[in-house]
């Protein structure tokens, strides 16, 4: 930081110049850096759309357009030994499950078209081919932890159902019983390979908070897709609800 | 009349001050982000010697219960930064700057002669072509940690379709580390930055602004 050396090129100037170009220099800087407050400010004045600033939300939904386009459906997340899952699995959030839940009367309600709804129990679910899962569950808070489920793969439940004509549609909605909980997903994650519908956790039924009956289980997205005690499953081509995405949260929560 | 001497291009100038309050926005909702899962420490867990932040931090600053907020201008103000810094070192490698900012093989040596110097130990700096060998050392570190924040961040933003980028940072949560290690990194630059801004003086201060430095004549003397 001291006298640049004369190898750059040096010009000889008048007094009146070198304060013109100066002051120019300087008025500029300034109202570039007082832009940049500016346009901070703006974006926060902006109105919201589902809790989050306009722009931004459109920036979060360009790049969900970029990152679903680049999503690589036989790309699988990381699977652990069963030693490696934690014992004490940590619960985040008991929206949705706040009603008890009787496994006698639950059911899962597939609404394949409006007035057209399959409705099975959890001996239904249970009957499909099932698949044990160890990976690393990961919350849009920031933390993760190794954890092991199983269930059906929601794409060979779907199979099994002749879901055929649904599975072309863009979204999959899931609702809790109460419908105080609800997520959106995207098809090509909802027929990941991995994504369950899942009714066990370390090797026993779920806990009523973890989910009992039956949760979402979707390795390429966030906690917050994960919906605890599924009651309805619906298709459509229009994003379905989400409840984070109404609270300011990206809607594709995607890895 | 006065001797000026062109000492940072344009577009140097622009990529500069561009940088500036985008990464100070990253910065801010990186911490609206962290807040959520505020878990780092120095010391033993039972008795840390400092808390990556005391509760008290967040609630005077209003910075808590921003988890959304925070997540949605980081990956907006992520292309700024990024696409800013790839310019930046695009221009550098094409114009020619990269000589003057990448150490050299003096430069290990002579960055202790420049600290010591700076300490008020050594009378002498050694000799520098526009930036001395401590700074050559400091603004490559950045870049590269620039890019060491794309890196991490990219492997805690898409862990499945980058997960060889997250393996390469030894998973997940060690991504998660590095990045906020990064982070504090680039305040602790900042800090230096700016006091030794500040001691170098207007004139040299001035010329990341108006791109050129006015040569004192006692200094025009010793250049001839
Ligand atoms: C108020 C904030 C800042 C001020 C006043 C400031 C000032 C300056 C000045 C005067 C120089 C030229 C040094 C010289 O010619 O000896 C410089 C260069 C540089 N600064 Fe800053 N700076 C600021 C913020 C930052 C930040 C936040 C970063 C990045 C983390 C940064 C990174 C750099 C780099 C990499 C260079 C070398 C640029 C090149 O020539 O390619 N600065 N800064």
């Amino acid at each position: 930081m001291s006298e640049p050396s004369s190898s750059f090129p040096q010009q000889t100037v008048s007094d009146k110049t070198l304060r013109r170009k100066t002051l120019f220099a300087f008025v500029f800087f300034i109202v570039f850096l007082a832009g940049a407050w500016a346009t901070f400010k703006w974006v926060n004045r902006q109105p919201k759309e589902g809790g989050a600033l306009k722009p931004l939300r459109k920036t979060l939904n360009a790049n969900e357009r970029l990152f679903s386009a680049m999503f690589d459906a036989n790309k699988l997340v990381k699977e652990y030994p069963v030693s490696a899952a934690a014992k004490r699995v940590r619960v985040n959030g008991m929206d949705g499950l706040r009603d008890s839940v009787n496994e006698e009367t639950w059911r899962l309600h597939v609404v394949r078209s409006s007035g057209d709804t399959l409705h099975l129990t959890i001996n239904d679910i249970k009957k499909l081919p099932k698949k044990d899962l160890v990976f690393d569950f990961k919350c849009i808070e920031g933390w993760d932890q190794v954890t092991h489920w199983a269930g059906v793969p929601l794409k060979t439940f779907m199979q099994y159902y002749h879901l055929n004509g649904q599975s072309k549609m863009k979204y999959v909605g899931l609702q809790t019983p109460d419908k105080k909980y609800y997520v959106g997903i995207d098809m090509p994650s909802a027929l990941h390979a991995q994504t369950l519908l899942c009714y066990e956790m370390n090797g026993k039924p779920l806990p009523a908070n973890q989910g009992f009956p039956l949760r979402l289980i979707i390795p390429v997205k966030y906690g917050i897709k994960h919906l605890k005690r599924i009651g309805t499953m619906f298709f459509s081509n229009d994003k379905p609800a989400d409840f984070w995405a109404e609270r300011g949260y990206d809607y594709y929560a995607g890895h | 009349m006065k001797t000026i001497v062109h000492k940072h291009p344009l577009a140097v100038r622009w990529f500069h001050w561009i940088n500036f309050p985008v990464l100070a926005l990253m910065i801010w909702s990186g911490i609206l982000i962290y807040w959520a899962n505020s878990v780092y420490m120095i010391g033993p867990a039972h008795k840390p010697l400092f808390k990556f932040f005391p509760q008290g931090f967040y609630k005077h600053f209003h910075i808590n219960h921003r988890l959304a907020e925070g997540m949605n201008w980081h990956f907006a103000l992520m292309w700024l930064f990024a696409i800013n810094g790839f310019l930046y070192i695009l221009f550098t490698i094409f114009s020619g700057q990269w000589r003057y900012l990448l150490p050299n093989k003096k430069s290990f040596k002579e960055a202790w002669l420049v600290l010591l110097h700076d300490l008020h130990i050594r009378k002498y700096a050694p000799p520098q072509i526009k930036y001395n060998a401590a700074q050559r050392i400091a603004y490559t570190a950045i870049i590269v940690m620039g890019l060491g924040s794309l890196l991490t961040g990219l492997a805690i933003y898409k862990p499945v379709q980058f997960s060889t980028i997250t393996a390469l940072c030894g998973g997940y949560a060690a991504a998660r580390a590095e990045h906020f290690i990064l982070t504090i990194g680039y305040v602790l630059f900042f800090f230096i930055h700016i006091v030794q801004v500040i001691k170098t003086g207007w004139n040299n201060f001035q010329a990341m602004v108006t791109g050129f430095q006015v040569i004192k004549p006692s200094a025009k003397k010793t250049s001839q």
